[in-house]
């Protein structure tokens, strides 16, 4: 997964073309660390369709709130730059990802 | 019988490690199924101060990193699983998980608690924007903005006061006109002074258009109704909800006895009413939900289930 930073983030997601996915995430959020191994696990499975990226808000708090993100975890699909769809907090889970990727991507 | 477990142990918070360490250090066939990351609540927990021997800033993820590799070093198994279903019906207890069915011939059931939701409209739509249960997961989003806590018990004062680490002030909204906190935490936070704090008052309705941005009060007393909206320059502020618990029984209906809350009447050997299962930790009916009472559960548990299966099963 590409790990990106609040210079990174416009060029590899908001720039892109295509679908991208961002793991927003932080160092003191537990269930983010429980939930990156799923999240690495669809990224091999969706390889080709949609690029996997995860965001430290730590580090980029203003990004994720212009993002409309104040929760974590929460997984973002993006397509062509634009903000798809979105799960977060419980429902942010593995079945619940893939099916939000399913339902844009196939 | 292949995959049958001596014990299976659902839930992996304090409570089901405890009992993994005493069912496999009695060299029981152990397994502890957790639908996420092994810890429970008191991974959100940032200082755990009150349990006997964690000293030296103990946190929540160092205390149960420790217990996780103490059950794994007796032999504990642990998978990661989401029960859907079980079936309690016959000796051999059968659990349903996502991924596959286990076996087992004794049942722990340790699946805890969640955070209460305030039910009030907009609650569920804002959570992760702007409506946080995770103090520690959240907190730094709001890092020079405003944050509402609701609730006066321990836990909302004690996330309250963590909260000021970030907020530019925090203020504690409850519905009666004292706090229920223990004396010692409400001495701390009546000296914090980034920490406000609104009596009398309960939460009609978060609103805001993908994020927070303004809040409805009504105080219980006068009944007089009042809408705070999110400064213009911040746009958006923080609602941290510290109510109380649910318990995380739902699959257990009509398996086991419940009381009308929810949680599981047990005896003294944390037995429930179907013999083989036991329950321990914070799902149980109990007067004190902390991480010293579930461990002590958790043992007590693993014991009686060796007891019942010596008693119940031939070699």
């Amino acid at each position: 997964m590409l790990a990106l930073d609040k210079d990174t983030f416009e060029s590899e997601v908001l720039e892109a073309e295509g679908y991208v996915l961002v793991d927003y995430w932080s160092d003191g959020c537990e269930p983010c660390k429980a939930l990156m191994p799923d999240v690495e696990e669809l990224a091999a499975k969706y390889e080709s369709k949609v690029k996997f990226s995860k965001l430290n808000t730590t580090k980029a708090r203003r990004l994720a709130i212009s993002q409309r993100v104040l929760g974590l975890p929460t997984l973002a699909l993006y397509k062509d730059g634009e903000k798809v769809d979105e799960v977060t907090k419980d429902d942010a889970t593995k079945a619940n990802i893939d099916a939000m990727i399913q339902k844009h991507v196939g | 019988m292949e995959n049958l477990y001596d014990v299976i142990i659902i839930g992996a918070g304090p409570a089901g490690l405890a009992a993994g360490l005493y069912a496999a250090r009695a060299k029981m066939k152990t397994l502890i199924l957790e639908k996420n990351k092994a810890g429970g609540q008191i991974v959100t927990t940032n200082e755990v101060a009150n349990y006997p021997g964690s000293v030296e800033h103990a946190t929540g993820p160092s205390l149960i990193a420790r217990m996780v590799a103490q059950a794994e070093e007796f032999g504990s198994e642990r998978k990661k699983d989401t029960i859907i279903d079980v079936d309690f019906t016959e000796k051999i207890k059968v659990i349903k998980g996502q991924e596959k069915e286990y076996k087992a011939k004794a049942v722990i059931i340790a699946t805890g608690a969640t955070p209460r939701p305030i039910g009030c409209p907009g609650e569920k739509e804002l959570t992760g924007k702007g409506v946080s249960y995770c103090a520690t997961c959240d907190g730094d989003f709001f890092t020079d903005l405003e944050v509402f806590v609701i609730g006066g018990g321990d836990s909302a004062v004690e996330e309250a006061m963590y909260l000021t680490k970030f907020a530019r002030k925090v203020t504690i909204v409850h519905r009666r006109d004292a706090l229920r906190a223990a004396k010692s935490i409400q001495e701390k936070a009546f000296k914090n002074e980034k920490l406000a704090f609104m009596w009398d008052a309960g939460v009609e309705e978060i609103k805001g258009d993908g994020i927070v941005e303004s809040i409805v009060f009504k105080n219980k007393k006068t009944g007089e109704v009042t809408e705070y909206h999110a400064d213009e320059e911040d746009g958006t502020f923080g609602v941290f909800p510290f109510i109380g618990y649910q318990a995380f029984s739902d699959i257990f209906k009509e398996k086991i006895e419940l009381d009308p809350s929810g949680y599981i009447p047990t005896d003294a050997d944390m037995k429930t009413n179907v013999e083989g299962v036991f329950a321990a930790g914070d799902i149980r009916v109990k007067s004190l939900r902390q991480v010293v009472t579930a461990t002590a559960d958790g043992a007590i548990a693993a014991v009686q289930a060796e007891k019942y299966i010596e008693n119940n099963f031939e070699e």
